[in-house]
C-alpha cells in the first residue's frame, strides 16, 4: 500500500543555552496512522510537539506536514491541523461553547450553535455548554481540549497526553473516539502519550525518544515481537517441559516455573518450534502468551 | 481575520471583571469630586482667588460644569494610567499565565495579526475608558453645574469665553486618549516581556514616576533628553486651554507620544515574533 507521508521531521534539534532538548530526531508519520510518540519525562516530547506547532523555533533541521515545510507555510499547515499542547487550557471566565466559538472562528470552522454541539456531545460535555470552564475538573478541559482539536474536522491531530486526568470510562470513550477518527474518518493522530498500555492499544506505529534522540521508530506490533520476548506456556507437566528445554538448542537461564506453566526468554520465531518440541516430548501445551508489554519494551529500551 | 481576531480580543477583554474596574472608578471619583465641588466648591474658589478678588470685581457663574470638567481632567490623568496598564498589562502576560497562547499561536493565524489585535484592543478600551470619563466629567458637570467662563489659575490666569471651551475639551480629550495610548503601550511592551499580570503594571508606574522625577530635573544632559520623554508630553491637553494656543508645541507633543506607540509596538511584535512560547 501506498504510504504518504503526513509528517517528515529530519535531524530537528533544538537547544536552550547549552541544554540540548532535541537532538538530531527524524521521524515520518503517514496518513491514517495512529502515530505512538513514547518517551521518558525530559525526553523531549513536549518540546518536539511545540516545533511541530510553530510554537518554538527549531535550532535546526526541518519538519515537512502535508509535504510542505513548516517554517514557509504555517498557516496553510495550521488549518490542517487540530491540536492539544501539554494542558487543555482555556479562558476559565468563558463559557465551554464560547471558548468553542472563538477558537473555530480562528481555525475557519463552522461555529454554529448545531456544530458546537455536536462536537460537545461527542466529548460528553453537551450538557455543560454554557458552563464556565472555570468550574472544569482537569478531565473536562481535556474532553474539552480534544473538542477543539476535532471543531475544524482537521487532517491531522496532535494530542499530548490526551487521556490525562480521565476517569477509566473517559479514557475508554477517547481510546474509542481515536480509533474511529483513524478507522472511520482516516485521519492522522500524533499521539504522545505516558500510558504505555493505551499506546500499545491503539497505536499502529511508533516512536521512542530519549534524551531528545529517536531511540528506535517502526510499526508497534514488530517492535514489541524484536529481541527476546517473555512467552508463558501453560502446559500439563512444566518440570518434564523444564528438562525437555534444557536438553534443546532453546536452553535459557531466565526459566520460571509455575504449578501449571513455564515462562521463558526467547525470540518469536523461536515459539513455533519450542511448541513443536514441547508437543514432540508428549507435553500437552494449552496455551501460549507473549507477556512482553510496550511498557516492558519501553522500559529496557530507554533504561540509562 | 484580523477583525475576527480584533473581535474576540474585545470580546475577552469585556468578559473580564477586571476590565471593569476603570470605568467603576471612574464611575465614583467623577463623581465624588462633583459633589466635592458642589458642596465646597465656592470656598475653594475663594480660596485660590482671594488675592484676585481683592483688586477684580468676579461676576458670572465662575464655578461652572466647565471648571469642574477641568479640574476632573487634571486630577483623574493622574489615576488613569494604572487603570489603563492594569487592561494593557495583562494582554500579553494574561495569555501566558492561563497558558491560553499556545491554544491561540496554534491557529492559522500570525503572531503579528495576534499581537496587532491585541494592540489595538488595549487602545480601543483606553479610548473607551477616556470617553466614559469625559461624558461623566463634562455631560454631568455641565448638567449640574451650568456652562460658563473659564477661568483657570496657573502660573498665568486664563479666562476663556464660553462658546470658546467645547472644542478645547474635546482635542484635550483627544490628546488624553493619545497620552494613555502611550501609557497602554508601554505596559502592552512589558506584558510580551513577562509572565505576570502585576509586572507589567508596576513596571509602567515605575517608569512613569522615574521619567517625571527626570523630567523635573534641570540638570544639563536631562535637558537634552528631556523633549524625549514621554511623560513629558503626557500633559500636553493642557497647552489647549492657553488663551493662544502655539499649535506646534501641541502636534510636537503628540508627535513624540505616537513614535512612542509606534516604537513600542514594534519592539513588541519583534520580541514576540521571535520568542520561543514556554507557557
Amino acid at each position: 500500500m501506498l504510504q504518504i507521508p503526513i509528517i517528515e521531521i529530519k535531524d530537528l534539534s533544538k537547544s536552550f543555552g547549552s541544554f540540548k532538548a532535541v537532538d538530531n530526531l527524524s521521524l515520518t508519520v503517514n496518513q491514517g496512522d495512529i502515530y505512538g510518540f513514547l518517551g521518558p519525562n525530559g525526553a523531549g516530547k513536549s518540546t518536539t510537539i511545540r516545533m511541530m506547532m510553530s510554537l518554538i523555533k527549531p535550532s535546526s533541521g526541518y519538519i515537512n506536514i502535508f509535504g510542505m515545510p513548516l517554517s514557509q507555510n504555517r498557516i496553510s499547515i495550521a488549518r490542517r491541523i487540530g491540536a492539544i499542547v501539554e494542558k487543555p487550557d482555556f479562558y476559565l471566565y468563558l463559557t465551554a461553547a464560547k471558548n468553542l466559538e472563538m477558537l473555530g472562528k480562528l481555525s475557519g470552522a463552522d461555529v454554529s450553535k448545531k456544530s458546537i454541539d455536536a462536537i460537545l456531545d461527542t466529548v460528553g460535555l453537551l450538557d455543560r455548554a454554557s458552563s464556565k470552564v472555570k468550574t472544569f475538573s482537569y478531565g473536562m478541559k481535556q474532553r474539552l481540549g480534544i473538542a477543539q482539536a476535532l471543531l475544524h474536522n482537521p487532517d491531522l491531530i496532535v494530542l499530548d497526553e490526551p487521556t490525562n486526568g480521565l476517569d477509566p470510562v473517559g479514557v475508554k470513550e477517547i481510546r474509542e473516539l481515536i480509533l474511529s477518527l483513524s478507522k472511520e474518518h482516516n485521519k492522522t493522530i500524533f499521539l504522545s502519550s505516558h500510558i504505555l498500555p493505551e499506546v500499545e492499544l491503539i497505536a499502529t506505529r511508533m516512536v521512542i525518544i530519549n534524551k531528545g534522540c529517536t531511540v528506535v521508530e517502526g510499526n508497534v506490533q514488530e517492535l514489541l515481537n524484536e529481541g527476546l520476548l517473555k512467552v508463558n506456556f501453560t502446559v500439563d507437566n512444566p518440570k518434564q517441559a523444564l528438562d525437555c528445554l534444557n536438553t534443546s538448542r532453546f536452553h535459557t537461564s531466565t526459566i520460571v516455573l509455575t504449578e501449571n506453566s513455564i515462562t521463558i526468554e526467547t525470540e518469536q520465531s523461536f515459539i513455533s518450534d519450542i511448541n513443536s518440541l514441547l508437543v514432540a516430548n508428549d507435553i500437552k501445551v494449552e496455551g501460549i502468551q507473549s507477556t512482553r508489554s510496550l511498557e516492558e519494551y519501553f522500559l529496557s529500551i530507554t533504561k540509562p | 481575520m484580523f477583525f475576527i481576531l480584533l473581535k474576540i480580543e474585545l470580546e475577552k477583554i469585556f468578559k473580564k471583571g477586571r476590565s471593569f474596574i476603570g470605568f467603576i472608578a471612574i464611575g465614583i471619583l467623577v463623581p465624588i469630586i462633583q459633589i466635592a465641588m458642589y458642596s465646597e466648591g465656592n470656598d475653594y474658589f475663594n480660596m485660590f482667588t482671594q488675592t484676585l478678588q481683592q483688586q477684580f470685581d468676579f461676576s458670572g457663574n465662575l464655578l461652572n460644569g466647565y471648571l469642574i470638567a477641568f479640574i476632573v481632567l487634571q486630577s483623574l490623568f493622574v489615576h488613569i494610567p494604572l487603570l489603563v496598564s492594569l487592561i494593557a498589562g495583562d494582554m500579553l502576560a494574561g495569555e501566558a499565565i492561563a497558558g491560553t497562547f499556545r491554544i491561540l499561536l496554534i491557529r492559522p493565524v500570525s503572531r503579528f495579526q495576534v499581537i496587532s489585535a491585541k494592540f489595538i484592543a488595549a487602545q480601543i478600551y483606553t479610548l473607551l475608558l477616556i470617553l466614559w470619563m469625559s461624558i461623566l466629567s463634562m455631560g454631568l458637570s455641565v448638567l449640574f453645574f451650568g456652562k460658563g467662563e473659564l477661568f483657570i489659575v496657573a502660573s498665568t490666569i486664563t479666562i476663556l469665553p464660553q462658546d470658546d471651551i467645547l472644542w478645547r475639551f474635546l482635542l484635550a480629550y483627544l490628546y488624553g486618549f493619545l497620552s494613555m495610548s502611550t501609557v497602554a503601550s508601554v505596559a502592552f511592551f512589558f506584558s510580551g516581556l513577562v509572565e505576570n499580570s502585576i509586572g507589567p503594571i508596576v513596571s509602567t508606574m515605575a517608569i512613569i514616576i522615574v521619567f517625571t522625577i527626570i523630567s523635573s530635573l534641570d540638570a544639563g544632559f536631562i535637558k537634552a533628553i528631556k523633549p524625549f520623554l514621554f511623560t513629558n508630553h503626557l500633559i500636553g491637553w493642557r497647552y489647549l486651554f492657553e488663551q493662544t494656543i502655539d499649535n506646534s508645541r501641541i502636534l510636537q507633543s503628540a508627535i513624540v507620544l505616537c513614535m512612542h506607540s509606534i516604537l513600542l509596538f514594534a519592539l513588541s511584535v519583534y520580541y514576540l515574533h521571535k520568542k520561543d512560547i514556554m507557557s
